[in-house]
């Protein structure tokens, strides 16, 4: 049963991948995130991460998606057929791909992973909050401000300048 | 349960995709879509690691990886809008302004 979910999820994931890398027309690499994105909160629930599935749906799908399509929006006339983007340098890229996916492959294949026996799954949030709080205070701190950096460089790089004539 | 190997698998498809989407266009917003792409792929293996180790610091390793890929999506994106406002244009062979 967990595996035909596994092969389910694993189908819907890669199958919009591919749609997101090589669709001709930007929308539909937009939207064909979705799929991704909901296909990775699948198998985060299916490894027994429930919160980090929920945070996935809310930041990926509800934030970053959200984000992507504006921008598609913004930059592109969207009656204008010609939106799509022509490929280059195939033949590079097919190589470099093809050794990437290889080596990635054998070491996955070849290696001998640990395994703690029989884990159980349990609701993870209150080791989660536990540990942001605890041992790791330090980076969810500099997390948050890494997002304070973020969100005033946004602003500022994304508004319109107006220039005073008479000003400074 | 499904082996550690598979979703690992999964998650070098995954990401080899991503970089695939990274070399073959030239759009700024589908290489963006495909740099999200490998994000998501080394989150999976995290998360399948931290289930198999019984260990939570893999998926407490996924939230700062989300929030970074939340800062790069508003920083990037308000990035590539402010170029084609100047440029009219996304296709990264066209922003050659700085090429040597």
């Amino acid at each position: 049963m967990g595996a035909l979910i596994f092969y389910l999820l694993a189908a819907l994931t890669i199958g919009s991948a591919l749609i997101v890398a090589l669709s001709r027309n930007i929308v539909y690499s937009a939207f064909s995130l979705l799929g991704t994105f909901m296909g990775v909160a699948g198998l985060y629930a299916l490894l027994a991460a429930d919160f980090v599935a929920v945070i996935q749906i809310l930041v990926y799908v509800g934030g970053i998606l959200v984000l992507i399509i504006f921008a598609v929006m913004l930059t592109h006339r969207i009656d204008d057929v010609a939106v799509s983007n022509r490929s280059v340098g195939r033949l590079p890229a097919a190589l470099i791909v093809g050794a990437v996916g290889v080596i990635m492959s054998v070491g996955v294949v070849g290696a001998r992973w640990a395994q703690k026996a029989d884990v159980q799954a349990a609701p993870t949030t209150y080791g989660i909050g536990d540990a942001f709080l605890g041992p790791y205070i330090l980076p969810f701190e500099f997390a948050s401000v890494v997002l304070l950096v973020v969100l005033i460089g946004a602003v500022v790089v994304s508004r319109k300048e107006i220039r005073e004539e008479t000003g400074s | 349960m499904v082996p550690i190997s598979y979703h690992l698998i999964l998650s070098g498809i995954l990401f080899t995709i991503g970089v695939m989407g990274v070399l073959l266009r030239r759009n700024t917003i589908i290489i963006f879509m495909a740099v999200e792409l490998m994000l998501n792929a080394v989150n999976l293996s995290f998360v399948a690691f931290a289930r198999q180790l019984g260990s939570m610091d893999g998926q407490l390793i996924v939230f700062f990886v989300m929030s970074v890929a939340a800062a790069e999506a508003a920083v990037g994106l308000a990035i590539i809008l402010s170029v084609f406002r100047n440029r009219e244009t996304v296709n990264a062979d066209e922003l050659n302004l700085m090429r040597w």
